[in-house]
């Protein structure tokens, strides 16, 4: 059950030296979708292009890209920024992190069209702290652009400027969310704006900005070389486009790999991922990253798609689908992710900041067998005055493990509160032995 | 005291709090090297706009003294044109500065779903024993932090630890831990293995 595609952004990654400029020049794009674009098309007809081949964003709401740009102020006599969405902090997510390692060049390029295509002159990837690695080969591969003419002043003789710069963040969740990764690159907290005004109005330095995913740019000159009908053409209508999959969990051969959106959750799992370790059988899947409601083993036949996993009761997501074998407590699952969510919160909205805490206190309470059985009502009313209730998603992505999790695993948080202790068969592989022993 | 009617205060040890002061440490200022590296850091950004280059001060203000002290933090308000609350209000939200003096080594281990799946918490565990520290503490020899993060972007690799901030060991397991700190003593950070996906070569690296 393996999936017969021929990558376009992940074709090389596997190759030596897949990061360089000769590389890339010699056997991918190598910057003529950009020429193209500065040469033969107007920003206008960029942005047309882009909407017509259907790419929506791979941050995670899947906005569609073209439209986005379109919002962006023309007219604003400020100067406008692209900033590169290179946070990826979504637990279960390291697509970003494998194209900026191993094909920078198709980064770069994409932040230049993008610059081209809203009238910036001036792009900045903000990249999480902890890839300080990928940082430093992003910057060798931009200082080479910089030499080749693909970047800087005047680059194809067609008068078009352009700069990218690499901001290193300094650990903080939030900062990927895109008015908080603003604030971040103005020197401050990564704590979200109010919407409105969008960042397309008002955002980085107050001027015109858009926020855009790695993947999502990485994508733009592809669009641009092969035309927006082939692009339209790979995978179901409006969800278009190469996708890359993060698996990870008890598979047995984690990674990323690279297909149209009529993939099913079940082929990249089974197929791609290997299936499950050990011999063991599916529990459940997180789809598309800690923020996304579980599906059970049965949900998992369909498309890994925008639309179709929206169907199915989660999101698509970063597309970091987490594979759970049956020797997983969902009630530690839960408390797991809730650390993280508590936190990760940024601390600007009460119900978020406090009800993350709330709920990971309860869980931990349960999961260490101090639980009461009212204490599973009260995680879905604490959850329910949270959900929706806050200034950004993270509220509603905190919920999400919990509310699901007691949804369709209701009978093991029961077990727990009335054994005092986790009843899940060789429920000891995820955790410690430390753990075990209470 | 809790707010909400039904919640509350759960037992001392799933309780968190961890504000504490940064050190007061000694009058700062930038040596040449790193005052031209953060010129070049801050000629990225509008002239008006010097605070965005914050993180990158205080990046260089770690490489420098090893943490982030109070006085460090007023130096790098003159640098970037702020006042050291609003350098101190960074400082204490981004979890990538140490308020105070660190080991030789600082050891995050990733305890997020996907490395946890993998026995991230008894890797924790089995660093924890092996250095006579919990997390967030220092050993007796000054050389080793241990500390816990969260997911660190590399889940098909899990378990995964990253050290001082820079530096990568993948699919780190309970068993290799004292095989693993003998060498970070040994051989330094030459030790680790990187954070670099299959068929990467060792000119791919950025160093
Ligand atoms: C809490 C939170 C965290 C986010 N983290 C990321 C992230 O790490 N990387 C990312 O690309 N988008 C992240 N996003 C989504 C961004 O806000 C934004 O939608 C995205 O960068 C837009 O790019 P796209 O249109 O290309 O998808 C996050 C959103 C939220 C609410
Ligand atoms: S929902 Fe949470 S993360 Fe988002 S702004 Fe509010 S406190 Fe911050
Ligand atoms: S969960 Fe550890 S790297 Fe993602």
């Amino acid at each position: 059950m393996s999936v017969s595609f021929q990558p376009l952004l992940t074709r090389f990654v596997r190759e030596p030296g897949s990061a360089t400029l000769d590389f890339y020049r010699a056997r991918d794009l190598g910057y003529e979708a950009l020429r193209k674009a500065v040469t033969t098309l107007q920003p206008g007809e960029v942005i047309e292009q882009v909407k017509a081949s259907g790419l929506r964003g791979r941050g995670g709401a899947g906005f569609p890209t073209g439209m986005k740009w379109q919002f962006v102020l023309k007219d604003s006599p400020k100067p406008k920024y692209i900033c590169c969405n290179a946070d990826e902090s979504e637990p279960g997510t390291f697509k970003d992190h494998l194209l900026m390692e191993r094909n920078p060049h198709l980064v770069i390029e994409g932040c230049a069209i993008a610059c081209y295509a809203i009238g910036a002159k001036v792009a900045y990837i903000y990249i999480r702290g902890e890839f300080y690695h990928v940082q430093r080969i992003l910057e060798r591969e931009i200082e080479a652009a910089y030499r080749a003419g693909f970047l800087g002043t005047n680059i194809f003789g067609t008068g078009f400027d352009c700069d990218v710069y690499v901001h290193r963040g300094a650990g903080a969740y939030e900062a990927g969310e895109e008015t908080a990764l603003i604030e971040s690159l103005e020197g401050k907290r990564a704590q979200p704006r109010i919407k409105p005004p969008f960042p397309a109005v008002s955002g980085l330095y107050n001027c015109p900005t858009a926020v855009n995913n790695v993947e999502t740019l990485c994508n733009v000159p592809l669009v641009i070389a092969h035309g927006p009908e082939w692009y339209a053409a790979i995978g179901p209508e409006k969800n278009s486009g190469p996708k890359l999959y993060c698996v990870s969990g008890h598979v047995n051969t984690p990674g990323v790999f690279e297909a149209p959106m009529s993939v099913t959750l079940k082929e990249l799992i089974f197929g791609c991922a290997g299936g499950m370790r050990d011999g063991r059988t599916l529990k459940a899947v997180i789809p598309g990253g800690s923020s996304t409601p579980v599906l059970l083993p049965d949900q998992i036949d369909i498309p890994a798609s925008f639309d179709a996993i929206a169907k199915a009761g989660s999101m698509l997501g970063s597309a970091a689908i987490i594979a759970l074998d049956d020797t997983t407590c969902m009630v530690w699952m839960a408390k797991n992710l809730l650390a993280f969510y508590r936190h990760e919160s940024c601390g600007k909205c009460t119900p978020c900041r406090e009800g993350a805490d709330w709920l990971y206190k309860l869980l931990a309470r349960i999961e260490a067998g101090e639980g009461r059985m009212a204490d599973i009502d009260l995680l879905l009313d604490v959850s329910r005055n949270i959900g929706g209730k806050t200034l950004c998603p993270f509220g509603d992505a905190a919920i999400a493990p919990v509310v699901s999790t007691i949804r369709h695993f209701r009978g093991e948080y029961e077990a727990h509160v009335r054994e005092g202790r986790c009843t899940v068969p060789a429920g000891w592989r995820g955790r410690g032995t430390a753990v075990m022993a209470h | 005291m809790s707010f909400h009617p039904q919640m509350d205060y759960a037992p001392a040890r799933f309780h968190r709090s961890a504000r504490r002061l940064a050190d007061q440490g000694e009058p700062f200022a930038f040596t040449p090297e790193r005052q031209a590296a953060f010129d070049r850091s801050v000629a990225r950004y509008p002239a008006d706009r010097r605070r965005s280059a914050i993180l990158a001060a205080l990046y260089l203000v770690q490489e420098q003294q090893g943490y982030v002290s109070r006085q460090a933090m007023r130096f790098v308000a003159t640098q970037v044109a702020c006042t050291p609350a609003e350098v101190e209000d960074v400082v204490t939200y981004y979890v990538m500065y140490y308020r105070r003096p660190v080991g030789t080594y600082v050891l995050a281990v990733c305890r997020t779903l996907s490395c946890a799946l993998n026995g991230a918490e008894r890797v924790t565990e089995a660093l924890a024993e092996a250095l006579g520290v919990e997390p967030g503490g220092t050993d007796a020899t000054g050389t080793f932090t241990l500390t816990e993060f969260e997911c660190l972007g590399a889940c098909d690799r899990a378990p995964v630890v990253m050290v001082n901030n820079e530096h990568w060991q993948e699919r780190l397991t309970p068993d290799r831990v004292p095989r693993f700190l003998e060498d970070l003593r040994a051989r330094g950070l030459a030790a680790l293995g990187g954070c670099l996906h299959a068929g990467a070569e060792p000119g791919d690296r950025a160093s």
